[in-house]
């Protein structure tokens, strides 16, 4: 027991000492560095600015205001944000697998989803999470904030990020199966992101349950933004959703970490 | 003839990767789905928004992701080679091949594009189709003129992309470029939000430049928006660009090659 705490304590300073030898690494290409950095920044920009011209034209989207599509944005964007910074490069699995570096990880002694998370670590992706920040302080601006809403948002914004992180393992497991596969997972990644951008109003209630029960990426902005903004669930659902994001965050993290552990069990080398 | 062969190699290079195909029609159709809703809501609040109606509307998300992989929005494709072999130094064999760098490459790339458009071009649709009753093209007239629309997407695409890969030549690495362009393509091409809704004057800007080839152009050929005269100057606009910046692709290459040390090792 003693032995598995003093690995997850050791295991923040491992990955953080990978990281920072990739950082190393990218400034190295200086001019491609700043490009990279504005570009991740100017594509969320620009998806935003979709949005607002798309608002420009109809005033509202199923009666939900541009600052409240804001809050929603900005949540969700956060927590894919921090997610992709720090584990997003486990998509990269398959690539690992396909040509054989997973072996050398396997022997390193430091755990293998720190090393494939650190791996390639990009600070550019810094970019995204500011972008997202300023979308929701200014959605926020327009908040009636209690304390009890505090609360609510600060839970929703660290559980959007464990969702999302849960999201990034769980699917990118598929790859110990089929390695060239990994775009399965950017359906319920950046599909589940793209899908929070919006209010879930506008989707049948199918969706919403299955978002709800199955892929519960609506726990990640828009049960709490639904108590944030005082609205009524507009499918019926109760209002103490708002605060289960922690609990359904770590629901997920249980599931991602038993697929993980599955695959890598499963895992036999390509032998090449 | 050579060309021909290179392109096959180009199609079967990426058929090889049947899960990746299969995965990523996947994750197109689930990006359809998610967009087909979005511009539900919008097109029920403004039924005549851009002149399209919602039929229209939803038929433009399911050819968005039908063209995503086929025009490389995002990049991608055979220039993706090229700028690793700038890279490394390997194009130093490109470059004494008796065959130009830009139409070895262009071969190349639309021998992918046609696997593709086969694949991840076609699924999408047909679940489109299936899901949300999208429209099938206007006329024959229109469906013929969206494949010569198509070939010279892919083309200015290609050249758009070949120019950022060039870019490796000054630069070493493509990757800050590359990710620049494919959000300026994004954008621009029509895929965040159709070119026919943005506000004056941009709407104008956007549909006269090259990167309104990639989507806007070939969904409106396909729509029945453009038609006689009109379709005419449709694929005109996209021939123009399609040779000005091949034309541009020839001028980097001999620049570069004049200029530029090959890495070596």
């Amino acid at each position: 027991m003693a032995e598995v705490l003093d690995a997850v304590r050791e295991a923040p300073r491992q990955y953080a000492r990978i990281a920072r030898l990739w950082i190393r690494s990218s400034l190295s290409y200086r001019t491609s560095f700043a490009i990279l950095t504005l570009s991740s920044m100017l594509i969320t920009f620009l998806d935003f600015v979709g949005l607002w011209l798309m608002l420009h034209l109809i005033g509202d989207l199923d009666g939900w205001a541009l600052w409240e599509i804001a809050l929603l944005y900005g949540a969700s964007g956060i927590g894919i944000g921090v997610a992709d910074l720090l584990i997003g490069s486990v998509e990269q699995i398959g690539q690992h697998i396909r040509t054989g570096t997973l072996d050398a990880m396997l022997v390193r002694p430091v755990p293998l989803l720190v090393q494939v998370c650190a791996d390639r670590f990009a600070i550019r992706r810094l970019g995204r999470i500011t972008q997202a920040v300023v979308v929701f302080a200014w959605g926020a601006w327009h908040v009636e904030w209690t304390p009890s809403k505090v609360l609510v948002a600060l839970l929703m914004v660290v559980s959007a990020s464990v969702i999302f992180f849960a999201l990034f393992v769980a699917f990118s497991c598929v790859q110990f199966w089929t390695q060239d596969a990994s775009e399965f997972a950017n359906a319920f990644t950046y599909g589940g992101n793209t899908m929070t951008q919006y209010p879930l109003s506008i989707f049948p209630i199918e969706v919403v349950k299955m978002l709800t029960f199955v892929i519960p990426v609506a726990f990640v902005n828009w049960y709490p933004c639904l108590y944030l903004l005082d609205r009524e669930d507009p499918f019926g659902f109760p209002g103490w959703f708002a605060i289960l994001p922690p609990l359904v965050g770590a629901l997920m993290c249980g599931i991602a970490a038993l697929a993980w552990r599955t695959g890598v069990r499963r895992y036999t080398s390509t032998g090449s | 003839m050579l060309y021909v062969a290179i392109a096959t190699r180009g199609f079967r290079r990426y058929s090889t990767y049947r899960a990746a195909t299969l995965a990523g029609i996947f994750t197109n159709c689930v990006f359809g789905v998610i967009y087909s809703y979005a511009y539900l809501a919008l097109w029920a609040q403004q039924p005549d928004a851009g002149g399209y109606d919602a039929t229209d509307a939803v038929t433009y998300v399911w050819i968005g992701q039908a063209l995503l992989m086929t025009v490389a929005l995002w990049g991608g494709g055979t220039t993706d080679d090229l700028a690793e072999r700038i890279r490394t130094g390997d194009v130093a064999i490109d470059l004494y091949r008796p065959v130009g760098l830009v139409p070895w490459y262009l071969a190349s790339d639309l021998g992918r594009a046609a696997y593709h458009f086969l694949t991840r071009g076609l699924a999408p649709t047909v679940v489109g189709f299936v899901l949300f009753d999208i429209a099938l093209p206007a006329s024959p007239t229109a469906a013929l003129a969206f494949l010569v629309s198509l070939v010279l997407a892919v083309t200015t695409s290609f050249a758009i992309r070949f120019l950022v890969a060039a870019s490796a030549f000054w630069l070493l690495d493509q990757s800050g470029v590359r990710m620049l362009s494919g959000v300026t393509a994004l954008f621009l091409s029509g895929m965040v939000l159709p070119l026919v809704i943005f506000p004056e004057p941009l709407r104008s800007i956007a549909l006269a430049l090259p990167w309104a080839s990639y989507l806007q152009t070939p969904a409106d050929i396909w729509l029945g928006k453009r038609v006689g005269l009109d379709l005419l100057a449709a694929l005109g606009l996209q021939v123009v660009w399609a040779v000005v910046l091949l034309g541009v692709c020839r001028l980097t290459v001999s620049a570069a090659t004049r200029k530029v040390v090959v890495q070596g090792g």
